[in-house]
């Protein structure tokens, strides 16, 4: 069931009407790649082929902190097939690392690793299982050293510092070189505040660490050009960002590599720092010949950043009618050994900590920190997952302890446009928190079980055949959360794109070129959509992403509709003007309407105001030089928080989305299973609903995923993985997947084009926190920590 | 080093040099010029490179190239006819069961076997049939609806 609520009174900004091109924007045009994609033509990275292409392969440090006293590669040379092997030692610049905000990321290891997973050497053979056994006859000596694995370890006055000589700008402002960023966020007088509560409670929450598995490895084909360049066709999310990170460590200015986007299997965050660009480029540059990397899904699990691991602390406190009077929260997120985006993902923390909130009085502080751990980065929601995990489930544990409904005490509370954030930013477009948990609360529930013959299969355990509906007890949990959209704090986010309009046959034609990473969610279908709004033609062409166009910014944040679709509209508007001043220029002499306002191109005809038809497109254009543009989008500028008071219009704009999760629990056993997890969200404007529709389903199965079963497993002993792969780390299959009906609220927001809102990461925050409230309504376990296991089921 | 021999889509192939270790999904792939299974996870978890070998469904991953000699394999680039794409592949379109598309391959082999053996699913049986398929992107809502949609089109043609 998808229902959509119409766009109402606010009205969209400046431009044209709704135009009638068909396949424009709001409607559900299908995938321009689906057909490629459903006959198996589409290429991904993984399936890139080159004559006399080698295969690379890396080494990887079976510990996760040791020194490397010697590395002895001359086995691994001498066995037939292998065209080169590289350490350390042969990285032909003086830079010798990388990462996406600082630059601490060894290529290959410097004489230490600081993870278990960290590329040590580099292989290169023509065919991968020679490429593997070269890279097993490759000798390194280690001597391990001792780990620090949590905050306890990594503060204590005797630990191991990971990053001794950094020199970053947060360096001499934490209170410890293992503390890679702070953010306190202080409003109000929470002490007075906390004098006013009749009821306080605090709670404390465990997350673990989810991966974003995504099913295409990491995989690309880097070629050696004749310019002494190199060309590099990848999946990732940002070609530009790629592009920086790549041509220092090469020592080769950045025109010289040259990145292609090919197909991407899925990305959720995890594409968002390097894994085998720099790697192939190497290897190509050293030998000679195209080089070709596909990871494993073990090297995937070792080879890319997770999704952080936190420990939260909370305490909220409340009037007995229910009025949220403070919260107070601590929040430690185990950014790992290199830094990658930790620091904005502490932001985030911290900015969404309290949730979409009414609250004066709040002091929060979050934390990210190196430790010997996997490293942490981008993963769908980022940061503000974890949060609205620990103040959800404060949520209903203050609602209990007043006798309320949980969605009651959350209606009180919910913020509305106007109210301020605890940064003091003011929410300047709809936030509709207490419509969404109306919206969910009131969908049909789905059927009870038949208690006399139910079905094994719609059973917690299944086919396993664990009940046959004996100890199941079904719950109900309701959660909501806010995310931000776009990057924050100062960050000048851009987008780039190129657009072409030309006759082509008598025919008009447009076509779109950026830089946007297409990586399932669908940017090139709403692109094609909106040219063809925005130019009134239906011959729409998008060109393939890369780095011959300018940066489209990356495909996170849920902010490629808003940045990359904002550029194309912007840049569709100047491509319009120019037909009009050619038009002008044609016929304007004539027809005195030329020179009038409200012209726009529609169904391919330069139309007035009035729906008078001036001229076709074709006619305007024939015999002209194709009108080709391109031109940067900026959202709004943002402002960095406060260092100490956490104060600043540190975010764009804002997402909300709420959840009803029904489950039936085994409680004798366990055993879970999701039966229902409904979604209501506010888009701001859908355009394209079957989309929409896709990205919250998934981000909502994502978030059961983290509730129920997923987890990176890291001992803490020895802070080695102890899970790399599908078989142990568990995700959602189909039938763990439940019935996911999705209710799209579209409230524009003036700031944006078309007043969309981004989509892609708010279902993620509230899933979470809906299952476990609905387990902890259907068991009475406190269960506060995620993923749940059996044992705090049945404990 | 070996030469290995099948038929695949109805069209004899044989690659030559194939390393006793090669799985048939690396020699599709890699050596045939069919790369639309797909390799997820090479470790039998994730259904991605599910094709049929002697029309039953299994992982191309985990099945030694060596295995295939001589047999039938149809793999997703087998799907489609003269037409255009299968009624399968339609529904997947139609139903916007496709984002970024790496699962889909071994869905449409996995979905296609069912639907041959089944023609009218419940949502339990499709549930059990397709529960060795991950997809990451979309949450199986739309995937359902696929099967549903193709299964309708099917009874109504026949």
């Amino acid at each position: 069931m998808d229902t959509r609520t119409p766009t109402t009174s606010v009205p969209s900004p400046a431009g044209p009407g709704p135009s009638a091109a068909r396949g424009g924007i709001g409607e559900s045009v299908r995938r321009p790649d689906g057909t490629p994609k459903v006959t198996g033509a589409f290429v991904y990275s993984s399936d890139l082929w080159h004559r006399d292409m080698l295969w690379g392969q890396a080494l990887r440090s079976p510990h996760a902190h040791a020194r490397i006293l010697s590395v002895d590669v001359s086995a691994a040379l001498a066995l037939p097939g292998v065209h080169a092997v590289l350490t350390h030692d042969d990285l032909p610049a003086a830079q010798k690392r990388y990462g996406l905000e600082i630059a601490d990321t060894p290529v290959l290891a410097d004489g230490v690793v600081r993870h278990h997973g960290e590329p040590v050497a580099l292989v290169a053979a023509d065919h991968p299982e020679t490429a593997r056994r070269a890279a097993a006859l490759i000798r390194v000596e280690y001597r391990q050293l001792p780990v620090v694995t949590d905050e306890a370890s990594a503060l204590a006055p005797d630990a191991v510092v990971l990053h001794p000589d950094r020199d970053d700008r947060r360096a001499r402002r934490v209170p410890h070189p293992n503390v890679l960023h702070r953010q306190p966020i202080v409003r109000g007088d929470v002490a007075a505040a906390a004098r006013r509560a009749d009821v306080v409670v605090t709670g404390d929450y465990v997350f673990g660490m989810q991966d974003q598995a995504f099913l295409g490895p990491e995989s690309g084909l880097a070629v050696p050009a004749g310019d002494g360049g190199v060309d590099l066709y990848v999946a990732t999310q940002w070609l530009h960002s790629d592009r920086r990170q790549i041509a220092p460590v090469l020592g080769l200015p950045e025109e010289k590599v040259r990145l292609t986007l090919a197909g991407v299997g899925g990305a959720f965050g995890g594409r968002e720092d390097l894994s085998m660009q720099i790697h192939a480029c190497l290897l190509a540059l050293r030998t000679g010949r195209p080089v070709k990397i596909v990871y494993s899904r073990e090297e995937s699990f070792l080879g890319h950043a997770h999704r952080h691991p936190a420990r939260l602390h909370y305490e909220h406190g409340a009037t007995r009618d229910g009025r949220l009077t403070h919260v107070r929260c601590r929040i430690v997120l185990d950014g790992g050994a290199y830094a990658s985006s930790t620091a904005a993902v502490v932001g985030n923390a911290a900015s969404l900590g309290i949730g979409p909130y009414r609250v004066d009085d709040v002091e929060i502080e979050a934390v990210g920190l190196y430790t010997n751990n996997p490293p942490c980065g981008a993963m769908r929601g980022f940061g503000a997952v974890q949060a609205c995990f620990a103040y959800e489930a404060q949520m209903d544990k203050l609602a209990a302890e007043l006798g309320m409904d949980p969605v009651e005490l959350r209606r009180i509370n919910a913020m509305r446009q106007g109210d301020l954030m605890p940064t003091g930013q003011r929410v300047d477009s709809p936030a509709p928190v207490a419509e969404l948990l109306r919206r969910v609360r009131d969908m049909p529930l789905p059927p009870p079980l038949d208690p006399k013959a139910p079905d094994v299969r719609d059973l917690p355990g299944g086919l396993s055949n664990t009940s046959h509906g004996e100890g199941i007890v079904r719950g109900i949990g309701y959660a909501v959360g806010i995310k931000n959209v776009g990057f924050s704090e100062g960050f000048d986010d851009y987008s780039t794109a190129r657009v072409r309009l030309e006759v082509i046959g008598g025919e008009p034609v447009a076509t779109v070129h950026t830089a946007m990473a297409e990586v399932g969610q669908g940017g090139v279908t709403v692109h094609a959509q909106i040219a063809r709004t925005e130019l009134g033609v239906e011959q729409v062409t998008v060109h393939p992403a890369d780095t011959a166009v300018g940066s489209a910014g990356s495909t996170s944040a849920s902010r490629q509709t808003y940045m990359t679709g904002g550029a194309v509209k912007n840049t569709c508007g100047a491509v319009r003007e120019h037909v009009f001043a050619a038009g002008r220029r044609r016929f304007g002499g004539d027809r005195p309407a030329w020179g009038g306002a409200g012209l726009r191109l529609d169904g391919g005809k330069v139309v007035t105001g009035d729906g008078e038809v001036l001229a076709t497109l074709a006619e305007v254009l024939e015999g002209e030089e194709p009108i080709d543009l391109e031109l940067e989008f900026r959202h709004r500028p943002t402002e960095p928080f406060d260092p100490v008071t956490g104060q600043g219009f540190g975010h764009v704009q804002y997402s909300f989305a709420a959840h009803r999760a029904v489950v039936d629990v085994d409680v004798e056993l366990g055993l879970v299973k999701v039966v229902e997890l409904a979604c209501a969200q506010d888009v701001g404007r859908a355009l394209n609903p079957l989309s929409v529709a896709g990205q919250i389903q998934g981000g909502t199965v994502q978030g059961l995923g983290i509730a129920l079963m997923e987890e990176v497993r890291v001992d803490p002993a020895t802070a080695r993985v102890l899970n790399p792969s599908f078989t142990d780390y568990l995700v959602p299959t189909l039938l763990d997947a439940p019935a996911v009906p999705v209710d799209v609220l579209e409230l524009a927001d003036p700031h944006a084009p078309y007043g969309l809102r981004g989509v892609g990461e708010a279902p993620t925050l509230s899933s979470t926190p809906a299952v476990v409230a609905a387990v902890r309504q259907a068991t009475g376990k406190a269960l506060t920590r995620v993923p749940i296991r059996p044992e705090h089921i049945v404990d | 080093m070996m030469r290995v021999g099948f038929t695949v889509n109805g069209v004899r192939q044989t690659a030559d040099g194939v390393w006793e270790g090669e799985s048939l999904l690396y020699v599709l792939r890699e050596r045939m010029g069919l790369p639309g299974s797909k390799n997820a996870c090479e470790q039998g978890e994730c259904g991605s490179c599910t094709v049929r070998l002697d029309g039953v469904p299994v992982c191309a991953c985990l099945v030694a190239a060596g295995q295939a000699q001589d047999r039938e394999v149809r793999t997703v680039e087998g799907l489609a006819t003269a037409d255009g794409p299968a009624a399968v592949q339609r529904a997947f379109l139609d139903a916007g069961a496709v984002q970024c598309g790496f699962c889909t391959p071994g869905l449409l082999v996995a979905a296609d076997e069912l639907l041959e053996r089944d023609a009218d699913p419940s949502d339990a049986d499709v549930r059990e049939a397709l529960a060795g398929n991950l997809c990451r992107c979309t949450g199986y809502e739309k995937i359902m609806d696929a099967v549903r949609l193709a299964a309708a089109r099917r009874r109504e043609t026949v």
